[in-house]
């Protein structure tokens, strides 16, 4: 049996931030697991740049990105185990991981930060009638075949679904020489980000066919084609609609779902909407100890987001290691109309890190401006208007502890308000 | 000369091999995919029936009760696993509750054991998901789960151990009688001379028949659809839950798989294509309305895939099994629907009389071999035992497919078994490496990889399951030069 203060579990964004931070504040003995042969996660193959805006206030590439974190790391001696995967957590912070090197490890961690990142959702999670021919891929798959392995899975491309990933992937086939002929979007909106609707799509002519979805997949050994139609209200296929759109290759940016196996082993109270964990204000699970933050807690859309949850979530467990003294009462955070769901789940006001609480939340549709109201179950904190809302684009709120200061309240709900837009050329 | 060349690598097939391999002679067995188990073999419901259904003198039920008494012997022997839960049928209204008596008693005449008609509470209590209309259920505690692929592949395995040979991607596209009365199998990789032929082409055997101007039949495809269930919602059901029979079909099922997952299907549709095991929308539908039936929360946004197997149903609406009068030395083994699976290990014994019949001498081969070569699962060992497994061979330390936690070892093992894994999909079948949740997403580049190294192939070689189904299509970069020297291309 290895002792460890600190276990971290994945070497991504969120892992390299998380362990960083703890040490900072003064974990001495931290053990990072990654199951990959390096650290840096699913940011080594994102080879474009837009990340660390907000973080470095400058353009990053994913790896460049993470390569600043992992400088740090190894600067301040954190100990890694690359190759390494975790199978087994309980709720005793006990963790089982197997590498082809050290062989089974059985470890006892004093503290747990989960940092397993999200899987890719894939095409039997939604059911598209058809055979099963090669050249169905998920878009991080695509991604890792071109940008690390340096081969092209297709030639032309329909892809479904405007998640970032596939977005950005759209750009880089079309770059590469594929042909990309559209994009089908289920949904009335576009679920990537903005800009990457406008810099990979639209400078590249590349049609975004919202409403649309792909009906059926032909072809027996390989993709030969599918057909797209338009979907009415009720997101069913409308059959006067359908299209036949030659293609070898059909790539699914249909979302990304949290990967809690281990969380799941270990007890922990789970939120159905977000399929994360229940954090409270430092990022710490229903399991006293175990934290959790970045893309395994929801998922984010900026990799600057995940930075800033998982250094809360390192000082959360420097702050448990320290002082293991039980926590105040906890309030729940609701997500009320107009808001489908918000991060933390709980937070016990009077502990709250840095007199200060960041709320990370999507809302359920797209509105051009909106009010979004806080309000305890006591009275109206604050309001602020919001333009161009989406629910790919997170919100981010920061509340004072002062706003949150009177100790009666028992919880606290976010709601927005749409609000007239004035005529004219919005 | 072979002696015998069987066609067709389904669990008929395997099974058939496997039983000959006993015997000192030369068998082949010729299949057109690029593996075993490409057919129905591989798309089905996988239950051991017991025995209920099949009418009475039918050749589906003597052989379904049959084999299924010789399926725990088998398995356990060729280490397959095996689950001996039981099936239940359910009744939801007074009808289909007299309905049970009759099954009971069709069943108890076919010679199945331990049948029983429980009510409502024990019904309930076995299955607490269960409708709360289901009202009465036929108790059939030697219905059981197994790995269709899995049986088959260790058929094959163990066939060829004991020198059967395989030839695959070989489709059989003609048959001669020649002079001296042997007769010649052709195929595009060669032909074989052979003494004997036996017809377990599935869905085509009928075609095979008339190939060889043998007895003309037909076999027409009937389709089964089918969605499965992430594994976090294995106990939706413990027994295979099958509604009250119509005439043409055992229903729509909610049904556990021997690995853990639960399963809703198959409907039964009659359709042109032999080779359209495409799932469609309105089958889809038909199958989550037929499963609510039964059990009504079905967790529809935990669907990991759907897939769907053609039955290979015969003019006769029997299996086809004889020696033809028209080719001697050819045997057909048609009409193989439902129960067929179950059925395997009694019709292979039944080809074994039948070539005795038909004058083929069998004398016993004293070095059979009867296990296959051991198959580690990584996952379901305990600690103790995969720290040891990882010494002896550190690629056991390295987990390739997260979701069902299976490690390099097993995937380089599944290459070079006998009848090894060829392709992403082959890799699949033998170690479930791509069927967990995230179906490949995460594991299918370093399958690929292991592919390319072991076989010593450019990754632009492998494929999903077979000729035409490569997963990449070129190098980057490569497209960018094609498209540079065309200036007229806009
Ligand atoms: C929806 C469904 C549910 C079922 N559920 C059950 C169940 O729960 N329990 C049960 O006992 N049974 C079940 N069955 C039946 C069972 O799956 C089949 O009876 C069994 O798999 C048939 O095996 P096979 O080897 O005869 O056919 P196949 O598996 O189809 O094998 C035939 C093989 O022959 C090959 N072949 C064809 N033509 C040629 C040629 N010209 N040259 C070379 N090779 C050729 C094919 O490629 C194929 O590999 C079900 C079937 C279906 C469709």
């Amino acid at each position: 049996m290895i002792n460890k203060e600190l276990v971290v579990i994945g070497g991504g964004p969120a892992g390299l931030a998380a362990a960083i931070e703890a040490k900072k504040h003064g974990v001495k003995d931290i053990l990072l697991v990654e199951r990959d042969s390096g650290l840096g996660g699913i940011l080594q193959q994102c080879i474009h740049n837009g990340f660390g805006l907000h973080v470095f206030k400058e353009e990053l590439t994913g790896p460049e990105y993470a390569d600043r974190f992992i400088k740090e790391l190894e600067d301040m001696g954190i100990e890694v185990l690359l190759d390494t995967m975790v199978i087994e957590l309980t709720k005793d912070k006990r963790i089982i991981a197997v590498s082809h090197k050290k062989g089974l490890m059985q470890i006892q961690a004093e503290a747990v930060i989960l940092t397993m990142g999200c899987r890719e959702r894939t095409r039997g999670a939604i059911n598209i009638p058809g055979f099963r021919p090669a050249g169905i891929f998920t878009a991080g798959t695509a991604q890792r075949f071109v940008n690390i392995e340096g081969y092209m899975p297709g030639k032309e491309i329909v892809i479904l679904g405007s998640g970032d990933i596939g977005l950005i992937m759209a750009r880089r086939f079309t770059l590469e020489g594929a042909k990309v002929k559209c994009v089908a979007e289920i949904m009335p909106y576009s679920n990537g980000l903005t800009r990457n609707v406008v810099q990979c799509l639209e400078d590249y002519d590349i049609p975004l066919l919202l409403s649309h979805t792909v009906v059926n997949i032909d072809g027996r050994d390989r993709v030969e084609g599918v057909t797209i139609a338009q979907v009415d209200e009720d997101f069913k296929p409308i059959s006067s609609t359908e299209k036949y759109v030659t293609c070898d290759t059909l790539l699914l940016s249909v979302g990304l779902i949290p990967e809690n196996e281990l969380s799941k082993m270990a007890d922990i109270k789970m939120d159905d909407i977000t399929a994360g964990p229940v954090v409270n204000h430092r990022m710490e699970t229903t399991v006293p100890g175990i934290f959790a933050c970045g893309n395994v807690v929801h998922v984010h859309d900026l990799v600057d987001f995940v930075t800033m949850e998982s250094q809360l979530a390192g000082r959360g467990a420097a702050n448990y290691l320290k002082n293991r003294m039980p926590l105040g009462k906890h309030i729940s955070i609701l997500p009320g109309e107009g808001i489908r769901y918000a991060v933390p789940q709980l937070i016990d006001p009077q502990n709250i890190i840095n007199e200060k609480q960041n709320f990370f939340m999507r809302s359920t549709k797209p509105m051009e401006k909106a009010r979004l109201f806080i309000e305890s179950d006591k009275d109206l904190i604050r309001t602020k208007v919001i333009q161009h809302i989406k629910p790919s684009e997170m919100i981010n709120i920061e509340l004072k502890k002062e706003e949150l200061a009177d100790k009666d309240i028992n919880s606290l709900r976010f709601f927005l308000q749409e609000e007239g837009v004035a005529d004219g050329n919005q | 000369m072979e002696d015998v060349v069987i066609i067709g690598g389904g669990v008929t097939g395997c099974s058939i091999a496997r039983e000959l391999s006993r015997y000192d002679m030369k068998i082949t067995l010729v299949e057109k995919e690029e593996d075993v188990a490409c057919g129905t073999s591989k798309g089905n419901s996988a239950i051991v029936h017991a025995g209920f259904d099949a009418s009475p003198g039918t050749w589906k039920a003597k052989l379904n009760v049959a084999g299924n008494k010789l399926y725990p012997a088998l398995c356990e022997e060729l280490d397959v696993p095996f689950k001996l839960n039981g099936s239940l049928v359910v009744a939801i209204n007074e009808e289909e509750e007299m309905a049970l008596h009759e099954l009971l008693d069709r069943g108890e005449t076919n010679g199945v054991k331990g049948l029983r008609i429980i009510k409502r509470d024990e019904l309930h209590a076995l299955e607490p998901n269960l409708s709360p209309d289901a009202r009465a259920a036929l108790d059939a505690p030697t219905g059981g789960l197994v790995c269709p692929y899995e049986l088959t592949i260790a058929l094959a395995e163990n066939a060829n151990q004991n020198g059967v040979k395989f030839w695959l991607n070989a489709p059989v596209i003609g048959i001669d009688v020649q002079e001296d009365f042997s007769l010649l199998v052709k195929t595009p990789k060669g032909n074989i001379k052979t003494k004997y032929i036996i017809n377990a082409a599935g869905l085509f055997a009928d075609e095979v028949s008339k190939m060889a101007g043998a007895e003309e039949y037909t076999i027409t495809p009937r389709k089964g659809e089918y969605l499965v269930f992430d594994k976090q919602f294995g106990n939706l059901a413990k027994k295979a839950i099958f509604p009250t029979p119509t005439k043409i079909s055992k229903g729509i099922l909610v049904c556990p798989t021997v690995d853990g997952n639960i399963f809703i299907g198959p409907n039964s549709n009659n359709i042109e294509d032999k080779n359209d095991t495409g799932v469609n929308a309105p089958g889809i539908e038909e199958i989550i309305k037929g499963g609510k039936k039964l059990v009504p929360d079905l967790p529809l946004k935990n669907v990991i895939t759907s897939f769907a197997g053609l039955r290979a149903v015969s003019n006769t609406n029997d299996f086809i099994i004889e020696a033809s009068k028209l080719v001697k030395g050819f045997i057909n083994v048609g009409g193989i629907q439902s129960p067929g699976l179950t059925s395997a290990p009694a019709i292979a014994l039944m080809v074994r009389e039948i070539l005795l019949e038909e004058g083929l001498t069998l004398k016993e081969k004293r070095e059979f071999i009867p296990h296959r070569p051991k198959k580690l699962r990584f996952r379901e060992l305990d600690n103790e035992e995969r720290q040891k497994l990882i010494k002896q061979n550190p690629a056991y330390g390295h987990v390739i497919c997260r979701c069902e936690t299976v490690t390099e070892a097993e995937i380089i093992d599944a290459i070079r078994r006998p009848v090894g894994a060829r392709s992403i999909d082959a890799v699949k079948r033998r170690t479930r490496a791509g069927m967990g949740r995230c179906q490949g997403g995460f594991c299918s580049p370093r399958v690929l990889e292991i592919l390319t190294r072991e076989l010593g192939v450019d990754p632009l070689e492998i494929t999903k399951k077979g000729p035409g189904s490569n997963l990449l299509v070129g190098r980057i970069k490569e497209f960018l030069q094609d498209e540079g020297g065309d200036d007229n291309d806009k």
